[in-house]
């Protein structure tokens, strides 16, 4: 037993040129911004109106940040395995050894689900719901923070496995008896464990506050029926979250339980149930999948509508829709592993609500169908992205129904067709939607466009890129070859996976498409610059300045109808002379800043690492931190600043509205 | 003098906005309400570790069972103190009402007394069942036992730590609305444990000790 438990510099890959390399280039990438940051006096600054801001605005920003970023990363990885695997046929054994590869794999599905899609999806939500709802805030603005910082920490523990120890080997999955101590008796499951306890925890608070925020706090005349489409996709998320995420955190903390304490709950030994693990993971995981969906079908309802310049066909029939996927995710989960054994029964049973699952989700493309039908669209980027998910989520659909028939499912099993099966609904679904959300709501965040035409080409690298990706692992799963394969000896495959590495390329000429059109955007930004509502949009968010002021509304709206700012605009429409009313403005109380958040990021991301590397004297001090920055938020006196009413009066007259709500 | 008459009616019972419809919640409703969504997903993570239970109730490995191990007095006293705690929990949460300082912290100290002998109880029982052998290393069985009931455990313990916070709280706050809303919050935590013992209580003591 030494201070630093498990950790001395043999942790260090120093023999890996490729590790040592990355890991090399993400020290000296972080060490400039922070150098940068520090240079030119901007600390201040970030700290007073980012780091420690409780504004949902701010936050769902700061998210979407580290979802472009951890989009990068895990891009890198699949990049690699593409690499690997277009090279290494025959007797060819390709530029990774399995062992890296292993983490490979198991890092880009990691990163992807849990540090890119959902940080982009809370993201989104963060930043749109409370402004459709037309409040100023969500429910517990310092728990938002709280939850911002514990993903963040998930995320620092995950890189930091790069330079220090390794990475679970086990795939995103993480399966036992594998993952056990038996068989993977280094840190790699552990960095696995605890990254996604600790950014866990840290959604399931978010999810506890969409559903109290959307449930308990709307403006004025907001019944549930007259809530953007939007809204209902986050409740509904967000109720998925509060249902499944529970199941996570107890399925973890068994198998941490068996790797550091010698439990025996999916042990080989013990009469352990190493199926129970399988069981209980996907019991949430189906639901993780809705989870992150469900927002972007939200998104594409917006955006539809939007720009058909038409009301949401069935807006009745999608909320209704949504609410059956809610519920229906979560007895869909032994299609995930029908070759486990179970009766026939069982299997039919569960394969037929897979199909029962995919009736409400065509009805949603046949609204949003209706809604472009006769309608006046015009094509900007949102709008491509929803076309393009529309042609491809639909492929996914349907070979998702093929999978969900038991005795196909038994051929297609961990093959490849299934890679690129829940490809072609993630990307095609989750990255194309939110994606579209970044395109559209962009400009309420920063007050000016993303430009259209780097837009648009970003939009068909991603989408030819795509297919030339994925169609080839359809074929080669039904040629036989499984998933994860660090080399092979059929040849025949070879061809196949270089169109596919081809593809990989050219979604690669998209992703450098966005961080130009970001650059561009930014460098243009006075020629780009919008006033509140540059889409002629439909919902409360577009009745505010762009970006929004602290309080989001002078006023909080008084909502009548769905979609209540396109129907006031068309009365105002036949109006000749707009009503100018002088208003009453009165103070606004809105949240103080809290540091609780980044504290308790820090001394999460100490526990974490200790726990890893079994230095317990650390976790001791780590979880002591957490309980007082707990003890001192507790104790604070003041919750609220309170903005003066000619504030908020100079910035009305500075920023004018066509028409109030 | 009509459009006088009409304003009265304005706000009439009929016409005031049904709930759905108006607006944002003060914030007690707010707060209580994401506490009972917090409890829910508490709940959920139980369930997991029920179902894990059920699954290994039978997985011993040849090990002792729930027949063998379990100590029905014990497990009575355990079960009075943590429904007695309750009912004090109550009495405290009519005291906050009321405002009576001295009041609360009696209720309090009873709450918190009582909480620490059911975790000293437990905790014995769990002493003596390592001491026999039958540790939770042993078997799956003990595995999901001491993991389900230990992880009530640890929300019994984290009650007892906020209870001592909020008197803390009142002591140096007083009784303002941040300071009311949480002991709310401690009040609902402290009965929802209450009824996940009842369920512990039935499935893994009293069906334990019949199979």
């Amino acid at each position: 037993m030494t201070l630093l438990g498990k950790l001395d510099w043999s942790a260090i890959p120093f023999d890996q040129p490729i590790v040592m390399g990355a890991s090399a280039m993400m020290v000296l990438v972080i060490a400039f911004v922070l150098g940068w940051v520090t240079f030119k006096g901007y600390v201040p600054y970030l700290w007073r109106e980012w780091i420690t801001s409780v504004d949902h605005k701010r936050i769902g920003v700061m998210y979407i940040v580290l979802a472009l970023i951890m989009l990068l990363r895990g891009f890198a990885d699949a990049i690699m395995m593409r690499a690997q695997q277009a090279l290494a046929a025959g007797g060819a054994q390709g530029y990774l050894p399995p062992e890296h590869f292993d983490q490979i794999f198991s890092a880009h599905g990691t990163i992807m689900i849990f540090f890119m899609a959902m940080p982009f999806v809370i993201g989104l939500m963060n930043f749109v719901v409370p402004l459709q709802l037309g409040v100023r805030d969500m429910a517990f603005p310092t728990l938002n923070s709280v939850a911002l910082g514990l993903t963040a920490s998930g995320i620092l523990l995950t890189n930091i496995s790069l330079a220090v120890g390794e990475f679970s080997k086990t795939g995103w999955v993480a399966y036992p008896p594998l993952s056990e101590l038996q068989f993977s008796p280094g840190v790699g499951v552990d960095y696995y464990l605890w990254a996604l306890q600790i950014s866990g925890v840290g959604t399931l608070m978010t999810g506890i506050n969409f559903v109290t925020t959307i449930l308990k706090t709307r403006a004025p005349g907001m019944s549930y029926m007259r809530m953007p489409v939007f809204c209902w996709t986050a409740l509904a998320s967000n109720l998925l979250i509060v249902a499944a995420f529970p199941v996570l955190t107890a399925t973890f903390a068994m198998l941490l339980l068996d790797r550091y304490l010698g439990f025996h709950f999916f042990t080989t030994d013990g009469q352990g149930n190493a199926m129970m693990y399988v069981n209980l993971f996907w019991v949430w995981g189906h639901p993780e999948v809705y989870i992150l969906i469900l927002p972007a079908f939200g998104v594409f309802s917006e955006v539809v509508s939007t720009f058909s310049g038409k009301p949401l066909f069935g807006y009745r029939s999608m909320v209704a829709a949504t609410m059956v996927i809610c519920v229906l995710s979560f007895i869909v989960w032994l299609h995930h592993f029908f070759t486990m054994g179970a009766s026939a029964n069982v299997n039919g049973f569960f394969g037929i609500m897979t199909m029962i699952i995919a009736v409400p989700t065509g009805v949603k493309v046949f609204n949003w169908l209706f809604t472009m039908y006769g309608g006046r669209i015009r094509f900007t980027v949102p709008i491509l992205w929803s076309l393009g998910f529309m042609v491809t989520f639909v492929i996914g659909g349907m070979t998702g129904v093929l999978t969900a028939v038991p005795p196909a499912d038994f051929q297609l099993h961990n093959s490849l067709f299934l890679v690129a099966h829940f490809h072609n609904v993630i990307i095609g679904g989750v990255v194309f939607g939110v994606l579209a959300g970044y395109n559209y709501w962009f400009p309420k965040a920063f007050g000016f466009k993303l430009d259209e035409r780097w837009g648009a080409a970003a939009f068909w690298c991603w989408l030819i890129g795509f297919y030339l990706a994925f169609m080839p692992l359809y074929v080669l799963g039904l040629m036989g070859m499984t998933r994860r394969m660090q080399h092979y000896d059929v040849v025949s495959w070879q061809p196949w996976l270089w169109a596919a590495a081809a593809g990989v390329a050219v979604i690669l000429a998209g992703i450098a498409c966005q961080v130009i059109q970001l650059v561009v955007s930014i460098r243009d930004r006075a020629k780009l610059r919008v006033t509140a509502d540059p889409w002629d949009g439909r919902t409360l968010e577009w009745t505010t300045a762009s970006p929004p002021p602290a309080w989001n509304f002078a006023a909080l709206p008084q909502v009548a109808e769905i979609d209540a700012f396109w129907q006031r605009k068309q009365r105002a429409l036949g109006q000749q002379t707009p009503q100018i009313q002088e208003r009453e403005y009165t103070p606004i109380e809105v949240p103080k800043n809290s540091a609780a958040g980044f504290s308790t990021a820090f001394f999460a991301v100490i526990t974490g690492f200790a726990l890893i590397w079994h230095i317990w004297w650390m976790a001791g001090m780590g979880v002591l931190g957490i309980f007082l920055t707990m003890l001192v938020f507790a104790f604070r006196d003041e919750e609220e600043i309170k903005i003066p009413a000619e504030e908020i009066a100079e910035f009305d007259r500075a920023h004018p509205t066509e028409v109030a709500v | 003098m009509n459009v006088n008459v009409a304003l009265v009616d304005d706000v009439s019972p009929e016409t005031r906005p049904i709930a759905s419809t108006a607006g944002p919640a003060p914030k007690r409703i707010v707060v209580g309400y994401g506490f009972w969504i917090f409890l829910l997903s508490d709940i959920v993570m139980f369930a997991a570790l029920f179902a894990a239970y059920a699954v290994l109730a039978h997985a011993t490995a040849g090990g002792p069972g729930g027949a063998q191990l379990f100590n029905q007095i014990s497990v009575a006293i355990e079960t009075g103190c943590l429904l007695a705690s309750s009912y004090t929990c109550g009495l405290m949460t009519l005291a906050v009402g009321s405002q009576r300082r001295f009041r609360t912290y009696l209720a309090a100290v009873v709450t918190f007394a009582l909480g620490a002998a059911f975790l000293t109880l437990e905790l014995r029982e769990f002493a003596g069942m390592i001491a026999v052998g039958a540790t939770p290393q042993r078997s799956a069985f003990l595995s999901a036992f001491f993991t389900l009931v230990g992880c009530h455990g640890l929300h019994v313990t984290a009650g007892l730590i906020w209870l001592a916070v909020m008197m803390l709280q009142i002591a140096v706050k007083g009784f303002r609305a941040t300071v009311e809303r949480r002991l709310l919050c401690f009040s609902l935590f402290w009965h929802a444990l209450d009824i996940i013992w009842v369920w512990l209580f039935t499935v893994v003591y009293l069906m334990g000790v019949r199979s």
